[in-house]
């Protein structure tokens, strides 16, 4: 019952849409992996540039953190919602979603504009490199979830969502999931554990 | 009564309510201030571990409860373990590489 009614059940039982996205994910963490571990070696090397500890503005970034995580919160009540055919809830956690999401970004151009004004470019140090590539993958991974709850708002208004709706719902919520908890380890190592 | 039974299928279909996720939701919430308070307080030498394992739990947390993977199929599980296991030993082994351990 529980994987078969999520559609396009495959002769395992499992839903082979859910089966991929797991998959996606686990290969994801080997992206983010390497982003990760490239930015801890490198974090130390300011080549007279600012140091993190110079940039760093943590009470902003911990309400921007506050905003995603909450983000997740109300897209597992978009989820929960489509599961229980409530198509106006559904839209509406969706909506609160991608609006959590945007200030999220918004607050991540904010901060890379302010670290660009304090000397800290792309190209300023390794630190600086190794930063900007981390965090700015994870802001294009937040961006195009953005992008894609919009279109779920967009295509269930039409009622035109190709397959079963919720699983539909539940697939972009794991990917925005996903994209939260590379943000709990990256606001952990990158922003909370001095260099 | 339908709306009743149609949240009820659903619970048990996904082990939790929507209560359950606010209140999985306050903890995650809980659980950041806490990790905040690291930057102003000195915890000495418990800052790291504590640091860690913080970010640990939130992130199981999500994972199992946000994500039903606690509730899903097992196979589920080990996709995305064994994506995530696998990057954590090639990246502790390319971090090992450069002495990142002993710096």
């Amino acid at each position: 019952m529980t994987d078969v009614a999520h559609g396009h059940a495959s002769s395992t039982g499992i839903s082979n849409v859910k089966l991929g996205m797991w998959a996606f994910l686990g290969s994801e963490c080997l992206l983010f992996g390497g982003l990760i571990s490239t930015y801890m070696l490198y974090r130390g090397r300011v080549a007279g540039g600012p140091r993190p500890s110079q940039v760093f503005d943590i009470p902003f970034t911990s309400v921007s953190s506050f905003v995603l995580l909450m983000s997740s919160l109300t897209m597992v009540l978009a989820v929960s919602a489509a599961h229980k055919d409530d198509d106006r809830k559904t839209n509406l956690w969706l909506t609160v979603t991608a609006l959590l999401g945007a200030t999220f970004v918004g607050g991540q151009v904010y901060e890379f504009t302010a670290f660009y004004k304090e000397g800290l470019g792309f190209s300023t140090s390794l630190f600086g490199s190794s930063f900007y590539t981390l965090t700015g993958f994870h802001g294009v991974h937040v961006t195009v979830g953005i992008i894609m709850l919009m279109s779920l708002v967009g295509i269930l208004k039409r009622s035109s969502v190709p397959g079963k709706k919720a699983e539909v719902v539940e697939m972009i919520g794991l990917y925005w999931h996903f994209v939260d908890i590379v943000w709990i380890i990256i606001f952990t190592l990158v922003y909370l554990i001095p260099v | 009564m339908t709306t009743n039974t149609a949240n009820s299928a659903h619970q048990e279909q996904h082990g939790m309510s929507d209560a359950g996720y606010i209140r999985i939701a306050i903890i995650l919430a809980t659980i950041t201030g806490l990790e905040v308070s690291t930057y102003y307080v000195d915890f000495g030498v418990l800052f790291l571990p504590a640091l860690l394992i913080m970010m640990a739990i939130k992130f199981v947390m999500v994972v199992s409860y946000f994500m039903h993977l606690k509730f899903d199929n097992k196979i589920f599980s080990f996709l995305f373990y064994a994506g995530l296991i696998l990057a954590i030993g090639v990246y502790a082994a390319f971090l090992a590489t450069f002495k990142f351990f002993i710096q």
